[in-house]
């Protein structure tokens, strides 16, 4: 076995509203909207029209600098509407699926033997190359790289995340045999991580059969989960590398691929947060309407609905379709409310990694949180407060304002091609002066990535 | 409280954009926000925050300078009734100290305040929380005796010139409260040192006592160190000296609700302290053997408790604007502190408050540190490729 890793740095943010862990599978709606928006950088080109009648993991559109790259329908049946936005850019492409679904069959090859390209080839076809996705910048793989490691995270830290064990157990057959797949596109450079709390369902023993892999046994406290904490510690990304990561739930969607010769896109999703009345897992579509998985689900009130998880989410409505990788739904009360010398009060009900607040005297509590910003933006005053939550060998607000000031030299020395927004969702949260951390960091990259 | 909601929700049209009072928007907004934490809601990024911001740390501040402001009020009551000789209760010192003190205090904050307003309006930001603890520390690091318009001076300089031409709080790289007594001390030295520091007023039907000397720990020392006082006068904080600074004790309470709220940084203060203490021993190592009574023989200890020293380091040294940002930067910071403020005491004799003049200067000093210890962070990195 592995060394641990522990990780010091870090929080737990602990929520109301964990997901039971059962189960229930909805039915096929009626339908179904796959987002280009959900892929960054993807220029979306059509591959389908209005009133075609297609299969499921028939191809809807590709990405306009690398066709290869394909994106499918999860089901089958009929391209009913291409929602467009401003300046005719693709927003949705929505099917009407087939009460019973028809699938593209594609070619099982035998793993032991078929060549890495043959792989490749095949996950570019059925469009499951899409769930792939690199760092920096986080994306989807351009196949022709040859990637420095793959990461397959097996446990989530963030606040009310699914339980990554819960949802593999499932399926283990069909994600050992995705993982097998990886083993074979990663040059022996495949790394899978574990953690104290998914131990019991996921172990090494899932993983004796393949010889290349490494298991990396985690532990302590969130952002040990993030994919990119992982890599910082195991294999650090230098300038003009790449790594490849890939979410569990997408590796037994290929897993699947491999076994049954289809491309089958339900998945597990998690269903939390406090404006729940039952918390739990429900199994559904990709693409599928948030109305027909929230009905019945959530309490009256104000609440806001996130796809994925609080700290890195984004805000959508029932009106929406379920994002291509979520595996999580969050929702929570707004928080528009005034608060009488709010800043004043003893706060015991006031979640904070300050001991400020009197909450700091009960650490086990769980709290039932909403989306006030507690405070107008400032200036940046305090110090020392980002450090306590990274756990990378990174100065972050040395690198914010690197950033900020759009230096690139200054950007790639203190670590830009190692971070994601997501890393930094805890400096955001955390930050005194309410300063948006996630944005400049995507900024950093974004800007980085148009100049480099 | 709801009726206080909708008077702010019923004059608040007038203060909007097109609104009367346009202009005094920042003011009504201070007010505003002050009363009620506004309930805008997060619009990117994560959807929950915590709980504090940066009202709630000033505030915390404040509440560790609370037991140096008691303390300070009844010293100097205590000090005065001293001088004359006479016995009074604690509350008597108390009160006496009180009125003597709220003057002072009043008009830092009305001053301040006023001045951070006008910059709000003027340049229509908003007005930060920043002069909520620097209005009460100018008072603190003052004597008793300081003339008022000397207050509303230092707390004109100290907004504008420490704060404002930078941008505000957060923008500023020197302390404001330390740039105001600094100025002060050079600009005004006969009103801020020599026979002031205790309040002689006079007392009917008393005069002052034989063994009366206005002179703090810090200037006999130079002379002859074992004339100061008692070690435990010194560490309790009954001696002569500004408002708030004279009672180690008081200032150890206060560090501990920084340290433990985790907004004071641990690591500043332990290393101010270090560093005194090893400039202290260093000295007492090359002291010159025929001169018993010279300074470099004061018991390294007693820079810890004699004058500003524990002030500065609790509560002027952790400043986080204008210290180390970094780490390792905090250490080195606080180490220069602590052995800048014993070299100052014992070789120049004429700034005897070195605490004050060695945070100043390791505030100009401390993006140097940053920096030096960044351009190692970023070798270090390239190493490891």
């Amino acid at each position: 076995m592995e060394k641990v890793i522990t990780i010091k740095k870090g929080y737990n943010i602990k929520l109301n509203g964990v997901a039971e862990k059962i189960t229930s599978s909805l039915d096929l709606p009626n339908l179904i909207a796959i987002k280009p928006h959900d892929f960054p950088m993807l220029i979306p080109k059509l591959s389908v029209e209005v009133g075609q009648e297609i299969l499921a993991g028939h191809p809807l559109f590709y990405d306009k600098n690398n066709p290869l790259i394909r994106l499918p329908s999860p089901v089958s049946g009929e391209v009913v509407e291409i929602v467009r936005g401003e300046k005719r850019r693709i927003l949705e492409i929505r099917i009407l699926p087939d009460k019973i679904p028809k699938y593209i069959s594609f070619p099982s090859p035998n793993l032991k033997e078929a060549a890495r390209e043959s792989i490749i080839d095949l996950l570019l076809e059925s469009g499951c190359w899409s769930y792939i996705r690199q760092r920096p910048y986080c994306f989807i793989a351009n196949p022709t790289d040859i990637p420095k490691a793959i990461f397959v995270s097996c446990f989530d830290t963030a606040p009310l995340a699914p339980d990554l064990g819960y949802i593999i157990e499932q399926e283990r057959a069909n994600f050992q045999l995705g993982i097998e797949v990886l083993d074979k596109l990663s040059n022996g450079h495949l790394h899978i991580s574990i953690h104290d709390s998914t131990k019991e369902k996921i172990s090494e023993s899932d993983f004796q059969e393949f010889s290349h892999h490494k298991i990396h046994h985690f532990r302590g406290p969130h952002p040990a989960g993030n994919v990119g904490i992982q890599i910082h510690h195991i294999a650090p990304i230098q300038k003009g590398e790449v790594v490849w990561y890939i979410h569990p739930q997408d590796v037994i969607i290929i897993g699947r691929l491999f076994s049954e010769g289809r491309y089958r896109a339900h998945r597990t999703v998690a269903l939390t947060g406090s404006g729940v009345i039952h918390p739990h897992y429900v199994r559904v579509m990709t693409g599928q309407k948030l109305s027909t998985i929230l009905e019945h689900q959530l309490h009256e009130g104000h609440y806001r609905i996130i796809q994925g998880n609080i700290l890195t989410g984004k805000r959508s409505s029932s009106d929406d379709f379920l994002s291509f990788y979520e595996n999580q739904l969050t929702i929570v009360p707004e928080g528009n409310e005034p608060q009488f010398l709010g800043w004043l009060l003893p706060g015991l009900h006031k979640l904070s990694l300050s001991r400020t607040f009197l909450s700091w005297l009960t650490p086990d509590r769980s709290y039932n949180l909403n989306t006030n910003t507690n405070g107008e933006e400032r200036a940046f005053v305090m110090t020392g407060q980002y450090d306590k939550v990274l756990p990378m060998n990174i100065y972050p607000v040395h690198l914010l304002k690197a950033i900020l000031a759009k230096d690139i030299e200054r950007m790639e020395d203190l670590g830009i091609y190692e971070v994601s927004e997501e890393d930094f969702a805890l400096c955001e949260f955390v930050c005194t002066s309410k300063i948006d951390v996630q944005r400049i960091i995507k900024e950093g990259l974004d800007y980085i990535r148009s100049e480099g | 409280m709801k009726i206080a909601q909708n008077l702010i929700q019923s004059v608040k049209p007038h203060f909007e954009k097109g609104g009367r009072f346009e202009k005094f928007h920042p003011a009504f907004d201070a007010l505003e926000t002050f009363l009620f934490v506004p309930a805008h809601t997060t619009a990117s990024g994560v959807h929950i925050r915590d709980a504090i911001d940066l009202k709630r740390t000033m505030f915390t501040v404040i509440i560790a300078l609370v037991p140096t402001l008691l303390f300070g009020m009844w010293n100097v009551g205590y000090q005065h009734h001293l001088a004359y000789g006479v016995q009074v209760s604690m509350m008597d010192n108390f009160l006496f100290g009180f009125w003597k003190v709220l003057p002072i205090i009043v008009v830092s904050y009305t001053v301040g305040l006023g001045v951070e307003f006008i910059f709000a309006i003027i340049r229509n930001h908003q007005v930060s929380e920043g002069y909520l603890v620097t209005g009460l520390l100018i008072p603190l690091t003052m004597p008793v005796t300081i003339p008022l318009w000397m207050v509303a001076l230092a707390a004109i300089f100290c907004t504008v010139l420490g704060k404002e031409i930078f941008g505000g709080t957060g923008m500023n790289f020197m302390n404001p409260a330390l740039l105001a007594r600094a100025f002060l001390f050079f600009a005004f030295p006969a009103y801020m040192s020599g026979d002031i520091w205790t309040d002689l007023s006079s007392e009917n039907g008393h005069s002052l006592v034989d063994a009366y000397s206005g002179a703090t720990n810090l200037v006999t020392f130079d002379t002859d160190f074992t004339k100061v006082g008692t070690v435990s006068d010194m560490f309790w904080g009954f001696e002569q000296g500004s408002i708030g600074e004279t009672s180690a004790f008081a200032c150890l309470i206060g560090a501990f609700i920084l340290i433990v709220t985790g907004i004071g940084s641990w690591q500043i203060i332990v290393s101010c302290f270090v560093g005194a203490l090893v400039m202290g021993l260093v000295l007492n190592g090359l002291a010159p053997v025929d001169i018993p009574t010279h300074p470099m023989h004061t018991p390294a200890y007693y820079h810890w408790l004699m004058g500003g020293f524990a002030f500065g380091a609790v509560y002027m040294a952790t400043d986080p604007v204008s210290a180390a940002h970094t780490e390792v930067g905090k250490w080195i910071y606080g180490l220069l502190i602590g052995m800048f403020t014993v070299i100052l005491r014992v070789f120049n004799p004429a700034y005897p408050e070195g605490v004050m003049l060695s945070i100043l200067l390791m505030n100009v000093f401390a993006p140097l540190i940053d920096h030096i210890v960044i351009e190692q962070h970023i070798k270090n990195r390239k190493k490891r490729a």
